[in-house]
């Protein structure tokens, strides 16, 4: 008997290294694109094109996060700001329209319901290149007719504009909607029961009772929307045509896309800038990121 | 209906009535739209003009399209790479980090750290790293003396492009984690008990619980290995020799670089039957291999 769990207990002791050592090297991996990135963007430009290249910079030229914002043809404050203007629009409109929508999914029993959630839930497998080109020509369409309708001066403007990327997430998103709907599904229904009693309208349960206690979940749907316009390329790439209305990803890539010798020490410096966000967000929020992405799992 | 139920029933119609107008002009709308696009010729910035009914033309030209299949051939090749690379190593990955080790949550962070960086941020740093003559891999390479090879030549772009998806598995590994949460531990212990080994606990009690989970993360890999656009667009926008060209960029280009409305229509609905048909296909084989409940 004590011999069997020694064994055992041996046994246990080499999984445990094992483990350890697959995970020391599977992280080493994952941190090596970091590692690279940060080191190249503390070079010189001379040194970036050094062979074989040093992981090392020599010397260290913090330099080059201030160049980043004085270069000439990268207007990293402009994008930033582009970028912060569509972020900040879009996650109050689809934080505040996913909530009605799913207010009324979740808690009010309703002849339909289950089918519009169901076609609500097929809509999240719809990529947005198959429906880039009609939202594109949409937006068109609304410029033209409503410029005949009520002439030039008071057409509604969409493309050209940052509208046509902020404007569909005030119509509540299919993925938020169905994030906030399973948690508004937890709350007691004593609570509405109580507050109905009291004489409260619908709105007024959904805006004074239940909303406050789902601050956990719409600071998810908040946080994951504002990086789902931080990272987007696609969006940005359909919509906007003028460099000045650039947003960090397309001014990025048009940075890097300008022909002969790219300055791979500002680009990097450039990517850690725009990483940077991001990760201090998931520092400070650890949980809710984690908590987030397993609802979305089926949970 | 009673006046209870008529009532709840426009009560939320109200609430989800942001929804219903979304879905109509953002996803009905366009979905219907390029249905009918599909049929026509015309140009995107054409003015208040309406289509011209081409009836199976598109299609038909599609069928003869070199680049159309070319592009699709791409788009498969890579997800005949990424896909299973991705849900192997992300269940792998997952199923040591399960582990009660120290310093796990360290290792869980650092393989989560790569879901942050944005896309376009990703192809920047791996276009860097890939760089055949000043990047981090042929440095690494050369140390131990190995011929250098050209990551993102024609040959090697697409292998080369698949290898990097793997580094973004960080969400995948995270839903993983929460479905080994979910597998009752009487059943573990239960299965220890009567003798059963860690491997054998793993294949004959952890994955039949957690397929489920694998299962959702299979379609929603499906979905986003079809629609792939910004990292290839940035690495290599579709070279060398269109050996990288996906499917998405060719719908792209035909919409946006030669405005062909109508074409790239058609290119957007087969793209849309594709999926459904893979996913179709997926939800299909669950009846053989996922365990509910």
């Amino acid at each position: 008997m004590k011999a069997e769990s020694r064994e055992r207990r041996r046994a246990s002791f080499w999984a445990a290294v094992s483990v350890h050592l697959g995970l020391v090297c599977v992280c080493a991996g994952y941190l090596l694109p970091f590692i690279w990135m940060v080191s190249t963007s503390l070079k010189t430009g001379s040194q970036t094109q050094e062979v074989p290249p040093q992981f090392i910079p020599h010397p260290w030229k913090w330099h080059n996060y201030l160049d980043v914002f004085t270069h000439p043809t990268f207007h990293a404050t402009l994008y930033t700001r582009n970028t912060l203007v569509i972020a900040i629009l879009t996650v109050l409109g689809t934080t505040l329209s996913s909530a009605i929508v799913a207010y009324g999914f979740a808690r009010i029993p309703f002849r339909g319901r289950g089918v519009l959630f169901g076609i609500m839930l097929a809509t999240i497998m719809i990529p947005f290149p198959v429906t880039m080109v009609s939202v594109f020509r949409i937006f068109r369409w609304m410029d033209l007719h409503t410029a005949a309708w009520w002439g030039p001066d008071n057409a509604l403007q969409m493309l050209g504009t940052f509208k046509p990327l902020w404007l569909p997430a005030w119509f509540g998103s299919a993925f938020n909607i169905f994030l906030l709907r399973q948690f508004f599904m937890t709350l007691p229904r004593e609570l509405s029961e109580a507050a109905r009693i009291d004489g409260c309208t619908e709105f007024a349960i959904f805006w004074r009772v239940v909303l406050p206690l789902a601050k956990p979940a719409l600071a998810v749907v908040a946080l994951f929307s504002f990086m789902g316009v931080w990272n987007d390329f696609l969006g940005p790439l359909v919509f906007i045509q003028r460099p000045e209305q650039y947003t960090l990803a397309l001014g990025l890539q048009a940075f890097q896309s300008r022909i002969g010798g790219t300055p791979w020490q500002l680009l990097m410096a450039a990517s850690t800038l725009v990483c940077l966000p991001t990760l201090i967000l998931f520092f400070l929020a650890q949980r809710t990121f984690i908590e987030g992405i397993a609802t979305t799992g089926g949970k | 209906m009673t006046s209870e139920e008529r009532r709840n029933f426009f009560k939320g119609m109200a609430f989800i009535s942001p929804w219903i107008v979304g879905f109509a002009v953002f996803t009905a709308a366009p979905i219907g739209l390029s249905f009918y696009y599909g049929f026509c010729d015309f140009a995107l910035t054409a003015p208040r003009r309406a289509p011209l009914w081409t009836g199976l033309d598109n299609y038909q030209q599609l069928m003869h399209d070199v680049v159309f299949w070319k592009s699709l051939r791409n788009t498969m090749y890579y997800a005949s790479m990424a896909l299973p690379a991705g849900m192997l190593v992300s269940l792998g990955l997952a199923l040591m980090l399960n582990a009660r080790i120290r310093g796990q949550t360290v290792y869980r962070a650092i393989i989560f750290l790569p879901s942050l960086v944005p896309a376009f941020a990703s192809a920047m740093i791996w276009m860097w790293m890939f760089n055949p003559t000043m990047g981090v891999f042929n440095m690494l390479l050369g140390k131990v003396h190995v011929a250098p090879p050209d990551w993102l030549g024609e040959r090697l772009a697409m292998p080369s492009l698949a290898f990097m998806s793997v580094w973004g598995v960080g969400n995948t590994v995270v839903i993983y984690l929460a479905g080994l949460q979910d597998v009752p531990r009487e059943l573990l212990e239960a299965a220890e008990i009567d003798g059963a080994g860690t491997w054998r606990r793993m294949f004959a009690v952890t994955l039949p619980m957690l397929t489920p989970v694998i299962f959702f993360n299979l379609i929603m890999a499906i979905i986003g290995t079809f629609s792939i656009l910004a990292v290839p667009y940035i690495m290599t926008s579709g070279g060398p020799n269109k050996a990288t060209y996906f499917y998405t960029m060719y719908n792209y280009d035909e919409a946006f670089k030669y405005l062909n409305m109508g074409y790239a229509s058609a290119l957007a609905w087969i793209q849309l039957a594709i999926t459904m048909v893979l996913t179709g296909l997926a939800f299909w084989s669950a009846k053989k291999w996922v365990h509910y409940g």
